[in-house]
């Protein structure tokens, strides 16, 4: 689709004068929303009651939808998010995820999904935690910083990792928590008690199961969970 | 400062135009409604107005519930009027505007126990040829729905697309769905709550007593007279406060003087501030139009609102209801909070209800709804035509009973 993922190496655009002219940032690509989308509707059962929890323009609800016949509903903090969801016809509350959310019922979903919004949110473990609450089964998407490229960045310029293709800086980044593959288990397994049904990493822009040394090679990560209260 | 110009005043491209209030009779004997509180009223006479063209298949009418003291003009311009002054919601509703007449029926009317075309405390009770007063029988918003439930009935529409209204009107717009659960398609319920808060009934509670305590209210006996004007003026002053927010009131008025450059040391200057005047002003229109035994029915009705008492719990209220909602509040409406709202938002989806909430920032506090018009329309547009074309098709998912 665009030749700069292909190589996963861009240059942060937005504050040129910020680098020397041959230092290269890799930039983390954000992983094809419509791969992540396709990983995600395939594992959800057709009728089943979905909540994605920063939802965007509510796009994936709206295919789980009309392709799954699922009944859905979506979380979203930006005011421009709810309008565009309401615009899919798609039933969205405004809802910072950091406060949690108390107007969804306990167990009241069959699947909560949470797609590259985990490393976003100021307490992860509490958004789990509210995810676990209201669904048996979790899908999160999120971005791998121990992947190689990233791990070369921090090691060879001594500069902290620049993720997705928006030129954010440490100082301006949205991400406010930075994952690998082995924190997310032990925060989700260890601390958490989920059971990983799937661990589906994302290398080189497709979906590759069962991958050798996934923590070092995939750029992000699609994890298909149960609630301990499953 | 422009001079007076005779210039003659242009109705502007983006009002639905002139418009006439309608009446229409309804519980007429041997058929009086049955009010909550057990008295029979009839016949109801009930003022209304209509924007837009009933589609053919009579499914895109949109009910407009006014607020506490609103009326049916809710848009447009009338004939015999100051042409200046527009309909309540003229920047709401109109031809691409948030409610769209080009492809909205849109009905509002009066509410039962107003005093605006219909049927309430200063009507004429034909039973003994005077004016009910406080005879008139205590009405609760159950009463005002069922009312225009059947004033639309009389005008053939059994199913609306969608009630909106804001404040008391939301709540209106809430009891709709809970009492006609398969006759609304959408509910939109704006700065609105599913009772009031104590501190609402304790203003409401202050404001009646202003009234009632005027030498000329004359136990509500007061047509002819000039009434218990000092009373309604101030408690419509003290509920105009509650409309506002404190940094609305600050960036209108701040501590700036109305007349004089200096404090006047004088006790009895009663606008010596800008907000006093402010309020008087509010206070002596408001006289003019409206009816002291009007206000003590309705802000009792507000103040009797409570959903959940009604229907065993909240989340109950809206089982059966096959309609969609759009809840939203802003952030610095103090009257009805943005964790009312998010009350209803947690019932409806305790019984998976469609519903979609949003906050609005606006500095304008309760008064935002009537104030930020595009920012609602943002929302309401899309979600009346998400509603509109799932309406249309096949109840595919639609409960039916």
């Amino acid at each position: 689709m665009n030749s700069a993922a292909d190589t996963g190496i861009e240059y942060d655009a937005a504050q040129p004068h910020d680098l020397k002219p041959n230092m290269r940032r890799y930039c983390m690509p954000n992983p094809e929303l419509t791969l992540t989308d396709g990983i995600i509707i395939s594992h959800i059962e057709p009728s089943s009651r979905v909540i994605d929890l920063g939802c965007g323009d509510g796009r994936l609800l709206a295919k789980l939808r009309d392709l799954s016949d699922c009944s859905v509903m979506g979380i979203e903090l930006e005011e421009k998010g709810v309008l565009e969801t309401i615009s899919n016809g798609v039933p969205v509350i405004q809802a910072n995820l950091d406060h949690g959310i108390p107007e969804i019922p306990s167990g009241s979903f069959d699947w909560a999904v949470m797609s590259q919004t985990l490393q976003q949110v100021r307490h992860p473990k509490y958004a789990l935690q509210e995810m676990i609450r209201i669904a048996r089964r979790m899908i999160v998407v999120v971005p791998n910083f121990g992947y190689w490229k990233v791990r070369l960045q921090v090691v060879w310029q001594g500069r902290a990792p620049v993720t997705e293709k928006l030129p954010y800086s440490w100082y301006n980044t949205p991400n406010l928590h930075l994952m690998s593959i082995s924190d997310f288990r032990y925060l989700t397994v260890g601390q958490l008690n989920c059971r990983i049904v799937k661990e589906i990493p994302i290398i080189n822009g497709s979906a590759v199961e069962r991958a050798w040394a996934s923590n070092l090679r995939a750029e992000s990560v699609v994890y298909i969970l149960e609630s301990p209260l499953a | 400062m422009a001079t007076e110009t005779s210039e003659p005043f242009q109705i502007p491209e983006t009002s639905v135009g002139l418009v006439e209030t309608q009446t229409a009779t309804l519980f007429a004997p041997p058929h009086p409604l049955k009010t909550e509180g057990g008295s029979k009223l009839g016949p109801i006479q009930v003022a209304y107005e209509t924007y837009g063209t009933l589609s053919p298949a009579r499914d895109n009418v949109i009910f407009i519930c006014h607020a506490l003291t609103g009326d049916a003009h809710a848009a447009g311009y009338h004939e015999n009027s100051n042409r200046k002054k527009p309909g309540w919601w003229e920047d709401f509703i109109g031809p691409g505007k948030g409610v769209d007449t080009d492809q909205y029926f849109v009905v509002c009317a009066n509410v039962l126990g107003g005093c605006m075309g219909t049927t309430g405390p200063g009507a004429i009770n034909p039973e003994t040829g005077e004016r009910y007063s406080l005879e008139f029988p205590v009405v609760a918003i159950n009463d005002i729905v069922r009312v225009h439930h059947e004033l639309l009935r009389t005008l053939g529409i059994d199913r609306v697309l969608a009630v909106v209204g804001g404040s008391l009107g939301g709540m209106q717009a809430l009891e709709w769905a809970a009492s006609y659960p398969n006759d609304v398609g959408a509910v939109i319920a704006i700065a609105s709550a599913a009772n009031v808060s104590a501190q609402s009934i304790a203003f409401n509670t202050v404001g009646r007593r202003a009234i009632l305590a005027d030498p000329q209210f004359q136990e509500g006996r007061f047509y002819g007279d000039q009434g218990p004007r000092y009373g309604l003026a101030l408690a419509r002053m003290l509920a105009h406060i509650t409309y506002l927010s404190e940094a609305s009131i600050e960036m209108k008025f701040g501590r700036r003087l109305q007349d004089t450059e200096k404090l006047t040391y004088n006790l009895l200057k009663e606008t010596e501030f800008q907000i006093e005047s402010y309020l008087h002003y509010q206070g002596r229109r408001f006289v003019e139009r409206f009816d002291a035994n009007s206000y003590l029915y309705l802000t009792k009705a507000m103040d009797y609102f409570n959903i959940t008492e009604s229907y065993g719990s909240l989340s109950d209220a809206w089982k059966d209801s096959t309609a969609r909602f759009l809840i939203a509040s802003y952030d610095t409406d103090w009257l009805f909070t943005t964790s009312q709202s998010k009350e209803i938002v947690t019932a409806l989806n305790q019984t998976a209800r469609h519903v979609s909430y949003i906050e609005f920032q606006s500095p304008y506090g309760h008064d935002s709804f009537l104030i930020e018009c595009e920012q609602l329309a943002a929302a309401v547009r899309p979600f009346l035509a998400q509603t509109y074309s799932s309406f249309k098709l096949p109840e595919k998912n639609q409960k039916t009973n």
